[in-house]
């Protein structure tokens, strides 16, 4: 194989097609960027969920005077009494699965929420005996949250048990559900740039059918006169998938560091690392190289005689 | 060199077959007129050696091989073998004459070196020397097919299959060619020509081999084009 030949005959052939090589380079480049980010939105989700799964709780709500007038059968009797109190601690602590237990007042709850909401309308409004008192319980697995509800939920004294990890299910869905989107979206310009790539194959195969007629004749292997149109896409497939890593860099860039500054911004948040972005790029460019020559070669069975 | 046995070929569509039970023989060093009327199947009996086809029934034996048992990929290595001609030259508009020889040393990987001396070679070979940076618009069409036949040739080829070289050349420029293949089957390369040209034929006197509607018709050794045209 005489690569300056080789080389020579792809330039000819990417420059003949101008159009189409950069309509080949932008699509795949989307597909992949979308890809890429796919594949790190669900990473987010998981750097997410063990940062956050780590802190969660499972709250139980004890029951306060003001309780009672609620139709919530198990505060009936007005605010839970130290009796109760003691014997739902015991409890808890007998459990195997429960790590720690964490006892917060009312005035600590009150402090808690003043801190969170500040000067808002609705702090305003909230005062220390409309908190309740809680058990924060810390679970060793934190799927065994069932357990736990279901031995005190209906406990006299207990207004209610609440997983936190509810609250993250509903941002983790959103994210999940934004990774599919981009995935579909992914599926369908993938789907774009391989037609593109057939179609430029099938011009480019009738433009060249002069030499490709002669390198027949004169005992080309087929191998050698596949060659410059494979690689001719997966030049193109590989520009794009430059550009793909570009856009995951610049993403991680301006939506975490700078510009956008999300790291500065929500700081409950552990973003993913340059590691992960980086850790990426090599299948992405891989995806970009593959694809298009794939895609090529079966458009010549099509559109190419040897 | 080439050996038919029994060859039929037919095509899908079509209800006379192109070939039609033909037998035959081509020894090594031998130049041989293929002649018949357009449709009498010329073409095919060359598709057939060159393996763009292969025969429906009977065997195609190609230098020692037989065609129908040579698998895909070892076609290319087979047509190394064979050089090519036709009538309408084929020769890649932008490339220099040296290129256009170049070009089919390139495509099966021979090595620079072995380029650079083959093709100054073959072109002084077919009378073109010192025309090697000429594109090819910018020659006559006897030296085109010049140019086409140095392709052909430059791989040294056991076998050159001519298919109507002179059928766009005036008479006189037609006899240069003439000689210039006359000289390569000289070298002991195998010719095969297709023509229609009566006085060609006539006047070189080799062995005709003649089709007609498929059939063998006739093969005579130091021949004449035909009886009646």
């Amino acid at each position: 194989m005489r690569a300056q030949f080789v080389l020579s005959e792809i330039g000819v052939g990417l420059r003949r097609n101008l159009t189409m090589t950069f309509a080949v380079i932008v699509s795949v480049a989307l597909s992949l960027a979308l890809f890429g980010g796919a594949l790190l939105m669900s990473q987010q989700v998981n750097t997410m969920k063990d940062f956050w799964y780590d802190k969660v709780n499972v709250s139980i709500f004890l029951c306060n005077k003001n309780d009672a007038t609620t139709n919530r059968s198990s505060c009936g009797k007005g605010a839970v009494t130290d009796q109760q109190k003691q014997q739902i601690q015991a409890d808890l602590k007998k459990m195997s699965i429960v790590e720690t237990v964490h006892y917060e007042t009312a005035e600590q709850a009150y402090k808690l929420y003043k801190e969170q909401y500040g000067d808002t309308a609705i702090a305003a409004t909230i005062t220390p005996d409309q908190m309740q008192e809680s058990y924060r319980v810390k679970l060793k697995d934190p799927e065994k949250y069932q357990v736990v509800a279901s031995a005190f939920a209906d406990r006299e004294g207990v207004h209610q048990v609440r997983d936190q990890r509810d609250i993250l299910e509903n941002l983790f869905s959103l994210m999940n559900a934004m990774r599919v989107a981009a995935l579909v979206v992914m599926a369908l310009m993938l789907v774009i740039a391989m037609m593109l790539i057939v179609n430029t194959v099938r011009v480019s195969a009738f433009s060249r059918r002069r030499e490709t007629g002669i390198m027949r004749l004169v005992g080309s292997s087929s191998f050698y006169i596949q060659m410059p149109f494979i690689m001719e896409a997966a030049f193109a497939g590989l520009l794009g998938g430059a550009v793909a890593c570009g856009f995951l860099l610049l993403g991680r860039y301006f939506l975490i560091d700078n510009g956008l500054a999300l790291a500065d911004k929500v700081q409950l948040i552990e973003f993913i690392g340059w590691d992960a972005v980086f850790t990426k790029l090599p299948l992405v460019l891989a995806i970009g190289l593959l694809m298009p020559a794939i895609a090529a070669s079966l458009a010549l069975r099509k559109y190419l005689k040897v | 060199m080439i050996r038919f046995d029994n060859v039929s070929k037919s095509y899908p569509k079509q209800n006379r077959p192109a070939l039609r039970d033909v037998s035959l023989d081509i020894e090594k060093g031998e130049f041989v007129f293929l002649v018949g009327s357009s449709g009498s199947g010329k073409s095919t009996f060359l598709r057939l050696i060159l393996r763009e086809e292969r025969a429906s029934t009977g065997l195609v034996h190609v230098l020692g091989k037989d065609l129908a048992r040579l698998s895909n990929w070892k076609v290319p290595h087979m047509r190394r073998q064979l050089g090519t001609v036709f009538q309408d030259f084929r020769l890649l508009p932008n490339k220099t004459v040296a290129e256009n020889v170049a070009f089919a040393q390139e495509v099966i990987g021979k090595p620079r070196g072995e380029i650079r001396k083959a093709v100054p070679q073959v072109l002084d070979l077919v009378g073109l020397g010192g025309k090697e940076d000429r594109m090819p618009g910018e020659l006559s069409g006897g030296e085109q097919q010049r140019v086409a036949i140095a392709r052909a040739f430059v791989n040294r080829p056991m076998l050159l299959i001519a298919d109507e070289p002179t059928g766009n050349l005036d008479p006189q420029t037609s006899v240069g060619i003439m000689k210039l293949l006359d000289r390569i089957n000289r070298t002991g390369t195998t010719v095969v020509m297709a023509t229609h040209d009566q006085n060609i034929v006539d006047q070189m006197r080799k062995r005709v081999i003649e089709l007609e509607k498929g059939r063998l018709v006739r093969d005579q050794a130091r021949g004449v084009y035909g009886y009646q045209h």
